[in-house]
């Protein structure tokens, strides 16, 4: 029976396992050293949050793998032989595979700022993490503030756990409006807005030049590049983004990059060596998704698609229409299709922004300036159907056939007060167009 | 703001003291007409009864209520033990007839209900002297205190949103030592009130006033009962409001499980009381109100004219036709957390506990197995009960009609529903009864699996497992398990509360009514992948 060994029990490697389990009965071993079952790792959070327990974010009872046939083994791998196909543990131990599968995801950047190891310096990325975390920032007597450096994601999210256990931020963001760099101007405006109202010390366009030891190696300040200015914290967030966490293949011959560089069909340059999720990187990028897609979903949708290479139907990753999700503090986002910040966006791509009074809804339409094609949607505050926009972006349809259709797409609780109209009208003023809302039910749409 | 929340605590706290408290204040002796009349009221004939009744009740000394209740339940004893020698003692000497004359002066009401009914025309003392200032010293202390604890939280919770920091790490909502001592307290509370009722007879006092006003008559343990679930939904909806204040689905769903609570359980059966009609919850439906086919309440209606008519055939109606339509329609949730009141408890005293319900498929198993055994005893009893009711016979189908009726109604009704049900709220969540044990829940339950356009829709391929969900289910639905697979959650239990759709931090999950078609569709790949990787899986 051919023997399957996965590295990292994340999405990618999970979701690969449940998959080739349901197409076959191979042997599976799933790998790793950070926890002994599989967990949610965007819910770490939620944990240090008081929402959950950590068991809560394991999406599956611990007598599924058994009962699915699908090992779990506990060991930091630290080399691989590909020419014998034997995995060395650090533990001393040795397992031999037909076919490995590298999904070992991410680890938080550091970019060589002084003090950057020292004690209570650290990213959010890991279970350990999380367990420093309780160590270093359990309260506000004995982390007074904490820093924050790099304004993305997981940095908004740390700053909302902190702030939830009322230990003051300071978030230093090195762009000039917070993740500017993805999200168009308006969009990244009132995000920064929201930070502020919840007593978030937001430094805009603000570099970390080092941090500050103690005597006993733990940090008791950092300083800033701009201004020289010293802040006193006992905590510092590293969440500069995160990089394929892969330096154990550094002795192997696996061929890599900034990650395990992969063909489409997730091959890497050795045979029966696949990888996938955060720490595959593309050969060439496709199409507008970058060669690293560090995202919950692609990590998933990889595994979806190597199960099936594995299980003799050799696919290509070809993912569909882009999509993602985030939560700042207390306004929901989602995006499908492209709709671009600054960074690379096209020169045919045009923008229609409407936020709504309150401060806490918007939505871009990112579409074509001479075809009006729809490019894509980010929406702040409103919840929309993956599938109809999905359908939209398929289907090419214009700006304005898919504002007439908007309230389709609405994905709000019941009772929920509806903005297509007033959306709508911003449009029709901005563009001197004539649109109006039609009520057609989603699903008369896919009639 | 946070030293207005302690003192609100103090001041519930004091407020919770004293109402606990006044179960021991009191004197409680009476005179001989009293004991004379109680004993000609309800028919009872014997001496030896009375007689015990008036060597310890009739005195001039302090009893409290224990010593009373003691008391009663002595001289009943005596009582009873009397004539069992005399029916004893003539079987063996086979004087049937004289046997048979025994058995009129046997008394076979309940012990503590004698004791109730007695006490309550028995009591004196500090209670029932200052009425107006018990009920603010118990119920005022208790509501003011609670506001003051919940209002703050406007400004305390900071901008709205989901805000369920800290549920975990709080000894009142992890399963903590206060968490245990609410439960103690609460299960001591359902005890009293529906097996020792004359131990707090001294609570009845206080709402004396406002039965009065309702519907003409002193309050029974019942009306303190009915009051203080209105009071406490009220004041747990306030917080809910707060809690809830940025979603209008919560919102909607609290006022209306409010109103349900306070116009239909409360008020209306109280003023049809004072009319001299039966008092009956229009919105009350079989098999949670199982004694609605009991030969009593069939001839109770059957005898209060036209109205009585009505209830019997709307309470058929609603359960025949209304119910099923409504949840093919909506879902159950239109009475799960919409209508009832016990899931009107649940949604608002209940909601701090919702985390708690197991999301094992163990317990979904034990689910299925307990709520639908329930469902069968419920209806096998009340064809028995009708049965017996038009033929006349004591028992069909080898089943008594009046143990059954008995078992059920001390088991489920009263253990199960209230003491478990209510009870456990703290360590195991707010629907324990709903999920494991409510009949009508089984039942709509059923329609909603099998014949309904509920079903709460997942967004694609949105879900990130991270189980906020399924955590916040309080039927204990793994929710995630059908996120996770992009699947539309369609479960019998889920009563539809929302929750896992408010705090779901991706927005992947709606509540809604919709064409049949498609309502349930299991997926493998999810959207977002490869089209023809999706069709290709998905389609096997």
């Amino acid at each position: 029976m051919e023997h399957i060994a996965i590295i990292g029990n994340g999405i990618s490697g999970v979701t690969l396992a449940r998959h080739i389990r349901k197409f076959s009965d191979k042997k599976i071993t799933l790998i790793s050293a950070e926890s002994d079952y599989f967990f949610s790792r965007t819910a770490l959070m939620y944990v240090y949050m008081g929402h959950m327990k950590f068991e809560h974010t394991q999406p599956y009872e611990n007598w599924f793998w058994k009962k699915n046939n699908i090992e779990l083994k506990k060991g930091f791998v630290n080399e691989i032989d590909t020419d014998n196909k034997v995995l060395h543990f650090e533990e001393g131990d040795q397992i031999s595979y037909d076919k490995l599968v590298i999904a070992t995801g991410s680890k938080p950047n550091k970019f060589g700022w002084p003090g950057e190891n020292l004690k209570g310096v650290q990213g959010l990325y890991s279970k350990q993490d999380l367990e420093h975390l309780e160590i270093y920032a359990p309260n506000n007597k004995v982390c007074k503030r904490a820093v924050i450096v790099g304004g993305g994601l997981i940095g908004i999210e740390l700053a909302e756990m902190l702030n939830s256990r009322n230990i003051p931020v300071t978030f230093l963001v090195r762009e000039s409006s917070f993740w500017n760099s993805v999200l168009p101007e308006g969009e990244s405006q009132m995000l920064n807005r929201h930070i502020k109202n919840h007593h978030i010390d937001l430094r805009l366009s603000t570099n970390l030049k080092e941090i500050i030891s103690d005597d006993k190696g733990k940090v008791k300040s950092i300083i800033i590049e701009e201004t020289g200015e010293e802040i006193p914290c006992d905590f510092v967030g590293l969440t500069a983004g995160v990089t394929p966490n892969i330096s154990f293949l550094e002795e192997s011959n696996i061929e890599t990059n900034k990650g395990v560089l992969v063909n489409r069909f997730l091959e890497t340059n050795i045979n029966d060596i696949y990888a996938i999720g955060d720490c595959a990187e593309q050969r060439e990028a496709i199409g507008n998704r970058r060669p690293i897609e560090a995202v919950w979903y692609t990590g998933r949708m990889m595994g979806e698609t190597l199960a099936q290479t594995i299980c003799g139907n050799p696919t290509e990753y070809k993912p569909g229409h882009w999509f993602n999700s985030a939560k700042f503090i207390d306004i929901e986002y989602q995006t499908y299709g492209w709709v671009h910040g600054k960074k690379g966006r096209p020169e045919y791509e045009t923008h229609f922004h409407w936020k709504h009074d309150d401060d806490t809804k918007c939505i871009t339409i990112a579409y074509h300036k001479d075809t009006k094609e729809f490019l894509g949607i980010n929406t702040f505050g409103i919840r929309m159907r993956h599938e109809v926009f999905d359908k939209w972006l398929t289907e090419k349809w214009t700006i304005d056939t898919v504002l007439k259709h908007l309230q389709a797409a609405n994905f709000d609780p019941e009772f929920y007060k509806l903005h297509e109209k007033d959306i709508i009208k911003k449009y029709n003023q901005d563009t001197n167009s004539n649109i109006k809302l039609s009520k057609k039910h989603w699903r008369k749409l896919f009639a | 703001m946070k030293l207005i929340k302690y003192i609100g605590l103090a001041i519930f706290l004091l407020g919770l003291a004293l109402f606990s408290g006044s179960i021991f204040l009191g004197n409680f002796s009476m005179t001989d007409i009293q004991v004379d009349d109680y004993i000609s009221e309800q028919g009872i004939k014997s001496d030896i009864f009375s007689k015990e009744l008036k060597k310890t009740l009739v005195t001039e000394e302090q009893i409290n209520i224990f010593e009373f209740s003691s008391a009663v339940r002595k001289a009943l004893e005596t009582s009873n033990n009397y004539y069992d020698k005399q029916i004893a003692k003539y079987n063996a000497e086979k004087n049937w007839a004289k046997k048979g004359e025994q058995y009129q002066y046997k008394i076979h009401e309940k012990p503590h209900t004698i004791s109730y009914n007695l006490a309550k025309k028995a009591g004196s003392g500090f209670v029932k002297e200052n009425i107006a200032l018990m009920w603010w010293l118990t119920f005022g202390l208790g509501i003011i205190g609670a506001l003051l604890y919940i209002l703050p939280n406007v400004l305390l919770l900071g901008p709205p949103g989901i805000k369920n920091n800290g549920i975990y790490h709080k000894s009142a909502t992890n399963r903590g030592w206060i968490a245990w001592l609410v439960l103690v307290y609460l299960v001591v509370f359902y005890l009293l009130l529906y097996f020792m009722p004359d131990y707090v007879v001294n609570w009845t006092y206080i709402l004396d006033p406002i039965s009065n006003t309702l519907n003409g008559g002193d309050a029974s343990q019942w009306f303190v009962y009915g009051f203080l679930y209105c009071v406490i939904m009220v004041v747990m909806a306030v917080r809910m409001y707060i809690k809830y204040r940025h979603n209008k689905y919560q919102i909607m769903r609290t006022t209306s499980v409010l109103f349900f609570q306070i116009v239909f359980a409360f008020l209306i059966p109280e003023i049809m009381a004072s009319l001299n009609m039966p008092g009956y919850d229009f919105k009350s439906a079989f098999p949670l109100d199982y004694d609605f086919f009991f030969e009593w309440n069939i001839k109770n209606l059957t005898e209060s004219g036209a109205i009585g008519l009505f209830i019997l055939v709307w309470g058929t109606i609603l359960t025949i036709i209304i119910v099923p339509l409504m949840v093919y329609f909506f879902g159950k949730r239109w009475y799960c957390s919409w209508v009832c009141g016990c899931g009107g408890l649940a949604e608002t005293l209940g909601d701090p506990y919702r985390q708690h319900s197991d999301k094992s498929l163990k317990s979904w198993k034990l689910e299925r197995w307990i709520v639908h055994s329930v469902l069968l005893i419920s209806i096998v009893m009340t064809i028995v009960t009708l049965y017996c009711y038009f033929t006349g016979a004591k028992s069909f189908i080898g089943i008594n009609s009046q143990w059954i009726k008995d078992s059920y109604s001390f088991l489920i009704g009263a253990w199960f529903a209230g003491v478990i049900g209510t009870g456990f709220y703290p360590i195991f969540g707010n629907r324990v009864w709903c999920r494991f044990g409510c009949p009508l829940a089984a039942y709509l339950g059923l329609v909603q699996r099998f014949k309904s356009r509920f079903r709460i829709t997942t967004n694609g391929g949105q879900c990130i497992s991270c189980g906020n969900c399924s955590t916040y289910c309080e039927m204990g639905i793994d929710v995630r398990a059908y996120a996770q697979k992009g699947e539309n959650i369609v479960r019998s239990s889920c009563v539809g509360c929302g929750v896992c759709s408010a705090v779901c931090p991706r927005g992947v999950l709606k509540l809604e009514n919709d064409s049949t078609k498609g309502r349930i569709n299991p997926n493998d790949i999810l959207l977002g992948n490869d089209v023809n990787l999706m069709d290709l899986v998905n389609q096997k």
